[in-house]
């Protein structure tokens, strides 16, 4: 297989260790007089896109931030629990940067560019260095050093983290940087604005428009680079972990004007979320992997079995995970005890009045902890009271702020009775196609973090997603960026008054227009339920080829019924929520025929696309390495018809295997 | 559509925009389940709203678990609720029963101007991080994470500071709309840590002098942003924000 | 000290604190002498007392930078509550103070305006008498017989009631402002802070509690 002709990744030449050494001491740079002239656009403001709005500004060049929110701290980075990810070996137990890009490469089940995961491992460390001398308060050790834990699918202890918010420690940091920018006048922030289009002119991204959301006013906004630093769209499916805001409208945007997508059906499902209580819920809260320590998760062993998790005896009880994968037990990787959730509710041994929802149970670690503790403290004979007590207070040392979370939300308490969970959509693994550089197919469009589809495959590891967040924000951007803008030093500033401005901000225009227009009888929350109804059915955890071609007929059906039905309140010139959620959702619309397209198209189950027509038979993801190692990069081409472009994966220095975790 | 069995009446401010005047406006919320979220229920009332023609109740919000900081709503008369210790999107509808009167208002300080309804405008804390609250080291400038140890109780205390998530509930709550709170745990997390400690003295002043200018009130040291505070962020941070202003202050040389 | 330091928050707030500091030594003192009073030997060692503040020039002096911190005390206060009232433009429609704060911290400016007309009446049962008007008489050692007129002054019921009430308000202000001018000024320590503010709820409880004695006391004649 051969890639696409329209698929340059700019791959460097060279070995994998020296590629990125290599290239960033050769690629072109812009000199300090040069960068003053240059504008770059940073649209969104979380790990990466305030990380390179930092970095650009310190380097020299001027720069516009824009986030919906009212501040660039609230952007959904901030959520993330776990922690960041680096091969800094401090804990001397071989890490390295080959094994973490091993790791890697192996979690995301072969479906990722090796050149940039490995770039990726390079500069973790970098990551955690820059945000100590921020700052950022991650968790230490008695003797002063940082603390490490381990997460899953490693073997090694290289997790850095700050409680149980890392995320929030990591933004933080970064938008104190971005911060200072701003006080120094380097940065212009304008927040509570909305990307609406990409403005091209001759085949590059020469700017944006952008609405006020509180005046409702649409402004057009030059820059010789536009960076799209936009997060995930894990929202098509409605409920899901991320914040209310968590769009793919510009992405969707840059797509449609010529940013190829890639991989948009590589959809994180996460085993332990608070599961649904009912048709009201607006958003899924995640618990923690790390409860997968010390929780023990089951289902009762007979069918709809009504009684309380604590009357049903020992030896009733079905610890699937660990009798699937004794090996790996509950500590499978994330897709794998999603997918074995999912089977056992399907099969009707589902827990909970609404029966979608499995036990993590932590009685039997709470006793064993109680019995060291009592060891500890000298108690001979203790009572059973005794031991449960003290282990107790040990589960509520590691796991209290979750524990208190989840009571707050279910009304129950875990301490007393097991967790119920189920697995809900967290992240998005795909997005837009990036080269090396992070620039998509658009000349000076860039996507970094989550909205670039780069660097975890098929399935992302924990605690990767603020390290690719920052990398690419800190690390890779102010370099690669320098390859196109070299080129750009003898362009002056467009004026906004030039046709392609004109035209992009009539299209939008027009748009809100057409959507006042419709007065319908339906709110937008309406089609954003339905949609996800449809996605999550038929394309979730697990999809087959009858189930996505009929969602996609959906889709279609759902999307002209939303341009003829859909109601808009309010007018266009003022703040106006149900306005900008009638665009989120018409563009996630489209989107979700994309993905069920290309899952439709990936005749294998990978990672986190799991078709059930391609299965082992002991019910595990069978890749098909020989037809489909390659990056689907889809080419919009006018309305509901997609083009598909192969980036072809060449594997030089990890060999392909079957993942095993059983 | 009925969720549950709940019936309340709600009592919620109505503002066009910043220059106009706002109202009060009376809202049934029927068929309420008590495993709602507050936020959850004003998306009930509000579908019920769209569907009758009329416009919905706007209200700031998004990561809806607690640590966006971008849920603000005053109700009952205290900020995020009746609940100690959660934001507005945790705050759980089985925290109220059925037939209360819920009173729902915006934010209110001079720095936090409405925009509509219930959402306020909170960038001055925006500018009061540009003026001081970070550390001024370039991207690329740092040197191995492991070379600046830092105790682990100090470690630990810059983390609690840390943990603010700038939603403005202090404000809300300080009877003086004061700032205090907000300002001091990025003073405090930065001074209890050798890397903030070089422009500490800079950093105190700017910060207060930035809090000054946006127009919040002055701290009388009621404790009341400490009570609200979703992250339970202590008052010992005002303290050492006053020691280091006054410090910093005594030595200036302006 | 840099310009704006009078004009910033944290330095008005400092102004309080301190000034708040210096009364409340002064009501030490205060508290002190006018106590003598309970040796019950018909007021002959408080007129010692009383003789001493009045003659010695460096109480004189003191007396000065009393009532100047007094004012200042009250115009910063005056101030603050001006700043605070602009820094909130529309008030709430509902408020639950009671859930996050004590009424008496959020009552200091009510608590000190019914201090401030207590010490005008205050004054002018005493200071104005002892200083201008003159004292009617002396005592037995041939000091002004300042006693004499506080056994005067107590004969009257709503004295005694307006001086007790006046110091169930002065006992809550220092409830409050005891503990916050540490506070302000920075002093807070896990392990010093609970004991200023078990010191604090002693002395706020102790000294107005002496000084309502003293009415009490004189008015029931349990001291003659």
């Amino acid at each position: 297989m051969a890639s696409s002709p329209k698929l340059n990744s700019k791959i460097p030449e060279g070995t994998i260790e020296n590629k990125w050494t290599k290239y960033r001491s050769t690629v072109h740079l812009v000199n300090p007089a040069n960068k003053r002239s240059l504008e770059i656009l940073v649209v969104g403001s979380g790990l990466a896109g305030a990380s390179a709005a930092a970095s650009l500004a310190e380097m020299g060049y001027k720069v516009k931030v824009f986030c919906f929110q009212d501040s660039p701290r609230r952007a959904h980075s901030i959520a993330a629990q776990g922690g960041v990810n680096a091969a800094k070996n401090y804990q001397n137990d071989g890490d390295s940067v080959y094994r973490l890009f091993y790791d890697t490469i192996k979690g995301g089940d072969y479906r990722a560019r090796e050149a940039n995961v490995h770039r990726l491992a390079e500069v973790s460390g970098n990551i955690i260095d820059q945000c100590v001398a921020q700052g950022v308060p991650f968790a230490r050790e008695y003797g002063g050093t940082l603390s490490n834990r381990s997460f899953g699918g490693t073997q090694v202890q290289r997790t850095f983290y700050a409680a149980g918010q890392t995320g929030q420690q990591l933004l933080l940091g970064a938008y104190s940087a971005l911060q200072r920018q701003v006080g120094m006048g380097a940065v212009k922030l304008l927040a509570r604005h909305e990307m609406m289009e990409v403005v091209t002119i001759d085949g590059k991204a020469r700017g944006i428009i952008a609405r006020d959301l509180v005046s409702g006013k649409l402004e057009r906004h030059f820059g010789h680079a536009v960076l799209l630093c936009t997060g995930g769209y894990g929202n098509v499916f409605y409920l899901s972990t991320n914040a209310m805001g968590s769009i793919v409208t510009a992405a969707w945007k840059a797509h449609k004007k010529g940013a190829f997508f890639g991989n948009p059906c590589y959809t994180q499902i996460h085993p332990t979320c608070i599961p649904v209580s009912g048709d009201h819920q607006s958003k899924l809260t995640l618990m923690s992997e790390s409860l997968r320590n010390d929780g023990r998760i089951w289902v009762p062993k007979k069918k709809d079995d009504n009684r309380k998790a604590i009357d049903i005896p020992e030896e009733e009880r079905d610890y699937y995970l660990e009798r699937r994968y004794p090996a790996f037990g509950n500590l499978v990787p994330r897709d794998v005890a999603s997918r074995a959730a999912k089977e056992r509710c399907d099969a009707g041994y589902g827990v909970g009045t609404s029966k979608m929802a499995v036990y993590l149970d932590f009685a039997a670690n709470t006793e064993r902890y109680g019995k060291i503790e009592a060891t500890k403290h000298n108690l001979h004979n203790p009572s059973k009271a005794d031991i449960i007590k003290l282990g107790k207070e040990v589960v509520k040392e590691k796991y209290g702020n979750l524990f208190d979370m989840y009571k707050q939300i279910t009304g129950e308490d875990p301490y007393e009775v097991p967790m119920r969970i189920y697995p809900a959509v967290h992240y998005t693994m795909g997005g837009l196609w990036v080269d090396y550089n992070l620039q998509t197919t658009v000349e000076g469009l860039y996507a970094l973090g989550e909205a670039n589809f780069s660097d975890h495959g098929a399935n992302r590891l924990g605690a990767s997603a603020l390290m690719q967040g920052l990398a690419d924000g800190y690390f890779v951007i102010p370099y690669t960026i320098g390859d196109y803008l070299s080129e750009e030093i003898r362009t002056k500033a467009i004026p906004t008054d030039n046709e392609a401005f004109v035209k992009a901000e009539k299209d939008v225009q027009d748009r809100i227009d057409k959507l006042f227009a419709i007065k319908g009888s339906k709110s937008v929350d309406h089609f954003h339920k339905r949609l996800g109804k449809i996605m999550w059915d038929k394309c979730g955890m697990a999809r087959n080829k009858e189930g996505l071609t009929s969602a996609i007929t959906e889709i279609q059906q759902l999307k002209a019924e939303f341009w003829k039905d859909v109601r808009v309140t309010g007018e266009a010139n003022e703040f106006n929520p149900e306005l900008e959620k009638a665009h989120r959702v018409a563009d996630f619309i489209e989107l979700g025929e994309l993905m069920c397209k290309d899952a439709l198209h990936r005749n294998e189950s990978c990672g986190g696309h799991f078709r059930e027509e391609f299965q082992t038979a002991e019910g595990e993801a069978l890749r098909d390495d020989d037809n489909f190692a390659y990056v689907a990069a889809w080419e919009y081409k006018g309305d509901s018809s997609f083009e598909l472009h192969k980036e072809e994966l060449k594997f030089e220095n990890i060999k392909l295997a079957q993942r095993n975790y059983a | 559509m009925s969720h549950g069995n709940m019936n309340l009446t709600l009592k919620v401010w109505k503002q066009k925009n910043k220059d106009s005047k706002g109202k009060f406006e009376t809202y049934d919320a029927k068929g309420i389940s008590p495993d709602m979220s507050f936020l959850e229920m004003f998306d009930v009332v509000n579908e019920q709203l769209i569907s009758s023609g009329k416009e919905p109740i706007a209200f700031d919000h998004d990561c809806r678990e607690g640590i966006c900081g971008m849920c603000s709503m005053y109700i009952n008369g205290r900020p995020h609720g009746p609940k100690q210790g959660v934001t507005t999107c945790q705050l759980h509808m089985r925290s109220f029963k059925d037939g209360d009167v819920i009173v729902v208002e915006p934010w209110r300080s001079a720095a936090f101007p409405v925009i509509k309804d219930l959402a306020v405008d909170r960038s001055s804390f925006d500018r009061i991080m540009a003026a001081g609250g970070f550390v001024s080291v370039n991207t690329g400038n740092a040197k191995d994470a492991n070379n600046i140890l830092i105790p682990k109780p100090d470690a630990d205390e810059a983390f609690e500071a840390a943990a603010c998530i700038g939603c403005g509930a202090c404000v809300a709550a300080c009877k003086n709309a004061s700032a205090m709170l907000f300002v001091s745990a990025k003073v405090s997390q930065l001074a209890l840590l050798p890397q903030g400690k070089i422009e500490a003295r800079e950093r105190v002043l700017n910060m207060v002098a930035q809090m000054d200018e946006e127009g919040f009130g002055n701290c009388t040291n009621t404790g009341a942003c400490e009570a609200e505070c979703p992250k339970s962020i202590s008052l010992e941070n005002i303290a050492r924000m006053n020691r280091e202003y006054l410090v910093s202050n005594a030595l200036s040389k302006k | 000290m840099s310009k704006g330091f009078l004009k910033s928050s944290i330095g008005k707030k400092f102004v309080m604190g301190t000034t708040g500091l210096f009364l409340i030594s002064f009501l030490v003192v205060h508290c002190f002498i006018n106590a003598l009073i309970f040796f019950n030997d018909g007021g002959l060692t408080f007129n010692i007392g009383a003789h001493f503040m009045a003659k010695n020039w460096l109480i004189r002096f003191g007396e000065i930078v009393l009532f100047a911190g007094l004012i200042i005390h009250m115009v910063q206060a005056l101030v603050l509550t001006m700043d605070n009232k602009k820094s909130r433009p529309i008030g709430y429609e509902k408020i639950d103070g009671a859930a996050n704060s004590s009424w008496y911290s959020r009552s200091m400016g009510l608590l000190g305006t019914l201090l401030l007309m207590f010490l005008i009446i205050h004054l002018a049962h005493f200071w104005v008498k002892s200083r201008f008007t003159g004292l009617p008489g002396e005592d037995a050692n041939g000091h002004e017989n300042l006693y004499a007129v506080m056994q005067e002054t107590f004969k009257q019921l709503w004295v005694v009631i307006l001086y007790c009430l006046s110091m169930i308000s002065l006992s809550y202000h220092l409830l409050h402002g005891f503990q916050s001018a540490f506070q302000t000024l920075g002093l807070n320590h896990a392990k010093y802070t609970p004991l200023i503010k078990k010191a604090g709820v002693a002395f706020s409880i102790i000294v107005p509690l002496i000084f309502a004695a003293m009415p009490l006391a004189m008015h029931f004649g349990m001291i003659k």
